[in-house]
């Protein structure tokens, strides 16, 4: 069972996460984009960290919709409105709920997917986040039928993404920006996929070791 | 790095404060939503032009922003997009009644970004059309790229819809022809160095001393490829080539041209570069009907340039005619 604390800790770890991947995530947009993705993130979730820890929360939809409208208005980029779309998405599955049961979380991620597929009319193999995203979500969807933890659903989750995130690199990318660079973009890890990795690491490094 | 700044994080807000102050008679700047916007807007009854996008390429679009041409512009963060709440806040703040353009370049940033304002504006019932400029010819336009970039022909969409909408032209109609514009407008540029984010500190991509790069992004993203200099005659033909063989521009054809810097070249330099797009236009019974040089869509400090050719119409020279002020472009007023 995940708690309104439970989110709030993994939102405020994920300001930890960009900004000490910052260098890292803005390096591998540089190869294959502008050079921003670690700021537009950093900057982004530091602003979530500040809104969340300024009020209180009784509901697990309105903390993500705040979340997700921070981040709709500062990070920019292609990633602004695309985790703003997951993270709005995965709100309104939440709606005045205020605890998430391992089905309901797995259904929050999904959900939240659907929306950056919706946004950004990405497939799978283009070289973006939904790399990562999508066969992370099979996997804990797999490992929640299997009747997993939690520690080993977002485990699943976590080692999928990774492994999706490592496939980007043959990959010539189709979507965005690095899209430009063409046969120039095979060889080098997609940027979002990174963030979406790490997004999903953190979850398991902040719940991971909880009973539930 | 080194660059004329205080803090990183504070580059694009200090710059804002700073145009509006050297242009106070012209602009008024919300700086919570970093946004210029007429001083004397909203115009009730005309249509309302909105363009905007990641900032380090000034004069665009803040500089454009004035009787004749846009009503607002929203900067982001250098070479990032701007967020929807800033959209939807410029939107509502400049219709006055007759609708509101959204000029978007082709980035997937500042697509979705656009998008999620207009919607966001829709909703209210305001109404929004928003027109993607993609004319951007070292891109392959397909299936596999997000498609061609928007440059140059921003710059001449903003002034001849600017003056179509002064004019009393409905959004349909000023909608109509930036479609148009961006049908008929193709670019190219190409870069001799790279450029540096403040934010990060070092320069986006790295160019040997002997190096260019052709078909270069106005935000360092590479371009068709990377080779040794040459001579400004060959860079100005290749670059044409590719520029005049895309729409195609034919002998009979009359054309605005823009030559534009990237920021870090000389005057004297964009001079000698349209004497040879001249030369080029000529040869091929091309007529260069209106011109502009010098620095208009830049990516920060970078040397190079891009090539910009609009097949006009009559109307288009017209519009183009028409009196603009703003801080960068000014005639007829
Ligand atoms: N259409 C898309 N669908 C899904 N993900 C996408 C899409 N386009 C880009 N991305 C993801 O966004 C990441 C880049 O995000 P970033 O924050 O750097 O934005 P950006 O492309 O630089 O935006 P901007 O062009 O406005 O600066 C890519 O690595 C990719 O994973
Ligand atoms: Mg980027």
């Amino acid at each position: 069972m995940i708690s309104i604390e439970n989110l709030l800790t993994w939102l405020i770890a994920l300001q930890t996460t960009y900004l000490e991947n910052k260098q890292y995530l803005t390096d591998l947009d540089a190869a294959i984009g502008d050079a921003d993705h670690g700021i537009n993130m950093e900057r982004g979730f530091t602003a979530v960290k500040q809104k969340i820890e300024a009020t209180d929360h009784n509901d697990v939809g309105s903390l993500l919709k705040i979340t997700a409208m921070t981040l709709i208005s500062t990070v920019g980029g292609a990633s602004g409105p695309l985790y703003g779309t997951f993270f709005l998405r995965a709100s309104t599955a939440c709606a005045r709920k205020t605890t998430l049961t391992n089905a309901e979380l797995v259904n929050m991620f999904d959900v939240g997917l659907q929306g950056v597929v919706q946004r950004g009319k990405a497939r799978l193999a283009d070289k973006t986040m939904i790399d990562a995203l999508t066969p992370a979500l099979e996997a804990m969807t797999q490992a929640l039928e299997n009747g997993a933890s939690l520690t080993n659903i977002l485990q699943a989750g976590t080692d999928a993404a990774e492994h999706g995130m490592q496939q980007t690199i043959p990959m010539l990318a189709k979507k965005g920006r690095a899209s430009y660079l063409g046969e120039r973009s095979i060889g080098h890890q997609d940027p979002g996929a990174t963030s979406s990795y790490l997004m999903l690491k953190t979850a398991l490094d902040v719940w991971g070791n909880e009973e539930t | 790095m080194k660059k004329l700044i205080n803090d990183t994080a504070d580059v694009v807000s200090e710059a804002l404060v700073g145009i509006g102050a050297a242009h106070a008679d012209l602009l008024r700047v919300d700086l919570d939503k970093k946004t210029i916007m007429r001083a004397d807007g909203p115009i009730q009854g005309k249509v309302a032009l909105i363009s905007g996008g990641g900032s380090g390429h000034e004069p665009m679009h803040g500089g454009y922003v004035g009787m004749g041409m846009l009503d607002a512009a929203c900067a982001g963060e250098v070479f990032t997009s701007p967020t929807p709440d800033q959209m939807e806040a410029a939107t509502k703040a400049v219709d006055g009644g007759a609708g509101v353009l959204h000029i978007v370049k082709n980035y997937t940033g500042d697509v979705m970004n656009f998008e999620m304002g207009a919607e966001l504006c829709q909703a209210e019932g305001i109404a929004v059309e928003a027109v993607v400029i993609n004319d951007d010819v070292a891109v392959q336009d397909s299936l596999y790229t997000a498609g061609r970039r928007g440059v140059g022909t921003t710059v001449l969409a903003e002034k001849l819809c600017g003056a179509a909408a002064e004019r009393g032209d409905d959004l349909q109609a000023v909608a109509n022809l930036c479609r148009k514009v961006n049908d008929q407008g193709r670019s190219m540029g190409m870069a001799l160095t790279s450029c540096t984010v403040p934010a990060a500190g070092k320069p986006t991509f790295e160019l040997g001393p002997n190096e260019m790069e052709i078909g270069i992004g106005i935000h360092g993203e590479p371009g068709r490829e990377r080779m040794e200099l040459k001579s400004a005659r060959e860079i100005v033909a290749m670059m044409s080539e590719a520029i005049l063989s895309d729409l195609p521009f034919e002998s009979g054809d009359q054309v605005i041209a823009l030559v534009n810097g990237m920021g870090g070249t000389p005057l004297i330099e964009l001079y000698l570069i349209y004497n040879e797009l001249n030369q080029i236009c000529q040869a091929r019974g091309i007529t260069i009907a209106r011109q502009l040089v010098g620095n208009y869509i830049t990516s920060l400090e970078m040397a190079g340039f891009s090539i910009t050719l609009l097949r006009a119409d009559e109307e288009m020279l017209v519009l183009w005619d028409a009196p603009v002020h703003t801080p960068a472009l000014r005639w007829g007023v």
